[in-house]
């Protein structure tokens, strides 16, 4: 069995995701900087190694220059109003006095270690965090990833599917109309240039739309269901009381003052009846899923090596809180337990099987019908 | 089986905007049409543009009224069994409807994802539709396509693969609106030959509204004509065609047999040409062109887009007073090189010059022409021509056109009245035909006067008498030493309209010469006349004019 996992595939979505919120749960309990930065080394090397050709393979860069804008401007800000933490003096400011409205606040001041460190450890989780989510954008496909909702969310699905398609078709019109506008006499001024690229944009953007629900109609899209009235009954009933319990048992959880059995009992309850709804729903939809994406030996593995990474940062923010929130002042250090609650993502990397490549890139437009002209 | 029983179609009068403007009331599109379809044969839709062929094929489908209004009445009968009311997504075991543009009714962004898509819907099991795609790959030959994105894919691929798409729910007829009216003629012949398959082996019942009949008719085995004023014929083509009148469309072939009184008519080109052996006549002699002005200039020029080479070393010169039409497969590079003549750049030009006539009377490179006042010196239409229009009414169009280059005001409303007298002021450019809407967009860059003047398909959608208009219109631009360009994928039109041929072959220039001796080198571009009666030959009225000769 092992070596089907080498050949070349796409990883379950889901797996992605699982595996990517683990960590980012790892890396949200704890503020050891060591750790943190060990974290997003697995998830760049990961990325690196199993993301595909696809467009949004190339999302984790973004996310890279996100991070390092929120750890700069964390760190400036601790800077700009951090005054008033005792500790180190790295270097004096002035301290700017700001009017009573807004006591507490204070402008520049003595800029201490701690303050520094603070924000900067501050500063690293939430990149360690953005990372993580960019790194399951990077490696999993979105589509496949809608594709893998509950049947009875299948709409919701849909509508989101047909949404991301139009994203690219909607720049493809424009830059056709802005080339085209620029072939004709017409008056000047910014509201008419406006114009002139908004009404063609949209036409055709509403011409597509209804082009698409006819093609969808005429493919059988949204068939009668054949569910009887009290099947219809039994799956409202069952969301409703599910929803209510949802809402009761999160009040109950954020408020310490409210009973404890209306708390996690009353969450996972109106859960666990919310789940039995969408189910129930499902089972009348009359549609089934062609190839649908495998849970297999590798998918386990890469979902598991997550929550791995959750469980063991949970136990050191328990066992070794020294370790997980390190004092500002001394060196951070890893124990070994931390240093496997880091470590055990990279598991998916190696589980992972390899990218499928060889996806086409999108290629430049000029006309609607040009795309045959690319594609020859 | 599928039947039509006294089936009427009108657009109420009330709903559009006729009654407010004072317009009577519209007679109905289709009035009380009766016919009977049957499984294993092609049925060709034929008639003038806006006659009510779509109207027809959306009764079938279902389609019509849902998705375009207006009031149906009668019955659509399949076995037997009444599914008037029955919505298109609850049809697809009869039916599988694919619309003008293919790739505007893709769900999916993968071939195989959309084969499946519609299998999906019906809920069929998993290994089912394993199976399917896989049949449906193999059939309409597009299996080494599964993986490919759907963007990427040319015309004729995505017509076939939309095929695919319906066929895979198991129809029993196929409906088709105008499928090869994008395809150059080699795509065309493709997608005919797959449907032809899909009649003879499958025994699917295939309905086509086409406008090139030259390509539908030879393998049609009946003919509905949509004559107009809600009336249909219906029977072999050869009958059809043989009683309809003039002004309905016609194939070169068909014309060509009226005018020489063949009966039979003969509806392809073997029996054509096994008819005209007794025929003899002298073809026309060629007349050389006189030597002219160049108002275009393209030497040696390269264009990349990326890592691949679009145009490599095209050169050509477009002489004043003269029509060029420019051939070529689909992805040939005719749209890239039309907007480097423009001055958009559509690529990176490797090397080479463009020139084109500058303000002085010189030659200059489009792209040194400043960006937004290029339509001065080089007007274009490109394929899609309705992304020009932005306004309300075609009087609004006519005067932001002036006004933006400072002509007369009413200047483009004559330029227009010229083309195509009678298009109402207030009429949304939206509801015109499209062979209306191509003069509105014509006179807006014509009135600029441009020494230069290109069009992108022009004749997607136009019937026979609109592309007379056409050529006619282009004839007119080249008396007043215009040089005209048009990329077209139409043997006839070229036949009809142009001077020079220049083809196109994966980014070079294959032949350019005079259309005479271009057509009759290659036969996938030859028009019928030629195909017909040999080199030397291009449309019926040189042959009445000869025979009349002859005669004399």
């Amino acid at each position: 069995m092992s070596t089907t996992t080498r050949l070349p595939r796409d990883l379950h979505p889901v797996a992605w995701w699982v595996w990517a919120l683990g960590l980012a749960a790892a890396a949200s309990l704890t503020a050891n900087p060591l750790l943190l930065v060990v974290v997003v080394l697995v998830t760049a090397t990961t990325v690196a190694l199993r993301r595909g050709d696809h467009p949004w393979s190339r999302a984790y860069r973004v996310y890279v220059w996100l991070a390092v804008v929120v750890v700069v401007v964390r760190v400036v800000l601790r800077v700009l109003l951090g005054g008033g933490y005792d500790g180190t003096v790295l270097l004096r400011l002035p301290e700017v006095p700001l009017p009573d409205v807004v006591l507490g606040i204070s402008l520049l001041g003595d800029v201490t270690a701690e303050n520094v460190l603070g924000g900067l450890y501050d500063g690293l989780r939430l990149a360690a965090l953005l990372l993580c989510v960019g790194a399951a954008n990077a490696l999993a496909n979105p589509k496949r990833l809608l594709k893998s909702v509950p049947p009875a969310l299948y709409e919701v699905g849909a509508v989101l599917v047909v949404a991301i398609t139009v994203v690219p078709q909607l720049a493809d019109s424009a830059r056709r109309v802005h080339a085209a506008q620029r072939l004709r006499p017409g008056p000047r001024g910014r509201v008419r240039s406006l114009r002139r690229l908004l009404v063609p944009v949209l036409e055709d953007a509403l011409e597509r739309s209804l082009a698409l629900a006819a093609g969808m109609d005429v493919r059988g899209y949204g068939r009668r269901g054949d569910a009887s009235a009290a099947q219809r009954r039994r799956t409202g009933a069952l969301m409703v009381l599910g929803l209510l319990g949802v809402v009761v048992g999160t009040y109950a959880v954020l408020d310490a003052t409210a009973p404890r059995w209306l708390a996690l009992p009353m969450l996972l309850g109106g859960l666990a009846v919310a789940v039995l709804g969408l189910l129930s729903a499902g089972s009348r939809v009359g549609r089934s899923r062609y190839r649908p994406d495998r849970w297999r030996a590798a998918e386990v593995v890469v979902a598991l090596s997550g929550l791995a990474a959750a469980v063991l940062a949970w136990l050191v923010s328990r066992e070794q809180p020294l370790i997980a929130y390190p004092e500002l002042v001394a060196v951070p250090q890893l124990s070994l337990l931390a240093l496997a609650a880091g470590l055990v993502g990279l598991v998916a990397a190696v589980a992972a099987p390899p990218p499928v490549l060889g996806a086409t890139p999108a290629p430049f437009l000029v006309g609607r019908r040009d795309r045959e002209e690319v594609a020859a | 089986m599928i039947e039509l029983r006294g089936v009427t179609v009108g657009y109420d009068p009330r709903a559009a905007g006729a009654a407010r403007a004072g317009r009577p009331a519209a007679p109905p599109v289709l009035d009380a049409v009766d016919l009977v379809l049957e499984e294993g044969e092609l049925v060709l839709v034929a008639g003038r543009t806006g006659v009510g062929k779509s109207t027809l094929l959306g009764v079938l489908s279902g389609l019509v009224p849902r998705f375009t209004g207006g009031r149906l009445s009668g019955s659509v009968l399949a076995d037997g069994v009444d599914v008037t009311a029955t919505p298109p997504r609850e049809r697809t075991h009869l039916v599988g409807y694919v619309g003008q543009d293919p790739a505007a009714g893709f769900v999916t962004d993968t071939v195989e994802e959309e084969l499946a898509y519609g299998m999906e819907q019906l809920g069929l099991p998993p290994t089912t539709m394993r199976r399917r795609v896989e049949e449906t790959l193999d059939l309409l030959g597009v299996a080494d396509l599964r993986d490919r994105d759907l963007r990427t894919l040319s015309g004729g691929q995505q017509q076939r693969v939309a095929i695919g798409s319906v066929l895979a729910m198991h129809p029993r007829f196929l409906v088709l609106d105008e499928p090869t009216s994008a395809l150059d003629p080699t795509a065309a012949e493709e997608v005919l030959a797959t449907l032809t398959r899909l009649v003879h082996d499958v025994g699917l019942g295939v309905v086509v509204a086409e406008h090139r009949l030259e390509r539908v008719v030879p393998f049609a085995d009946r003919m509905v004509l949509v004559a107009g004023g809600g009336a249909v014929r219906v029977g072999e083509p050869a009958a059809v065609l043989r009683d309809a009148g003039d002004d309905q469309p016609a194939p070169p072939i068909v014309e060509l047999g009226r005018a020489l009184g063949w009966s039979p008519l003969p509806l392809t080109v073997r029996e054509a040409r096994r008819r005209a052996r007794g025929l003899d006549l002298t073809p026309p002699a060629e007349v050389p062109a006189p030597p002219a002005a160049a108002r275009a200039e393209v030497r040696r020029l390269v264009v990349a887009r990326g890592a691949r080479t679009v145009l490599d070393e095209v050169s050509l010169t477009l002489g004043a007073g003269r029509t060029t039409a420019l051939m070529g497969r689909n992805g040939a590079g005719k749209s890239t090189l039309l907007w480097t003549l423009q001055g958009a750049s559509p690529g990176t030009r490797h090397g080479g010059t463009v020139r084109v006539a500058g303000a002085d009377g010189g030659l200059v490179d489009p792209e040194d022409l400043p960006r937004d006042e290029r339509w001065r010196r080089v007007g274009m239409v490109p394929q899609t021509a309705a992304d020009l229009l932005y306004l309300e009414t075609v009087a609004e169009e006519c005067a932001a056109a002036d006004e933006g280059a400072g002509t007369t005001p009413g200047a483009c409303r004559d330029l227009l009245d010229a083309m195509v007298p009678g298009v109402p002021d207030d009429r949304h450019p939206r509801d015109l035909s499209e062979g209306q809407r191509l003069a509105l967009v014509l006179a807006i860059v014509l009135v600029a006067e441009p020494d230069l003047l290109l069009l992108d398909e022009p004749t997607r959608g136009l019937d026979y008498p609109a592309k007379r208009v056409l050529a006619r219109v282009l004839a007119q631009q080249t008396a007043a030493g215009r040089a005209v360009l048009v990329a077209t994928h139409d043997v006839e039109f070229t036949a009809l309209a142009a001077d020079t041929v220049v083809v196109l072959g994966d980014g070079e220039v294959v032949s350019d010469g005079p259309v005479r001796r271009v057509v009759a080198e290659s036969p996938s571009f030859a028009p019928q006349v030629t195909k017909v009666l040999g080199a030397g030959w291009l449309g019926v009225d040189e042959v009445v004019a000869a025979r009349a000769g002859a005669a004399r």
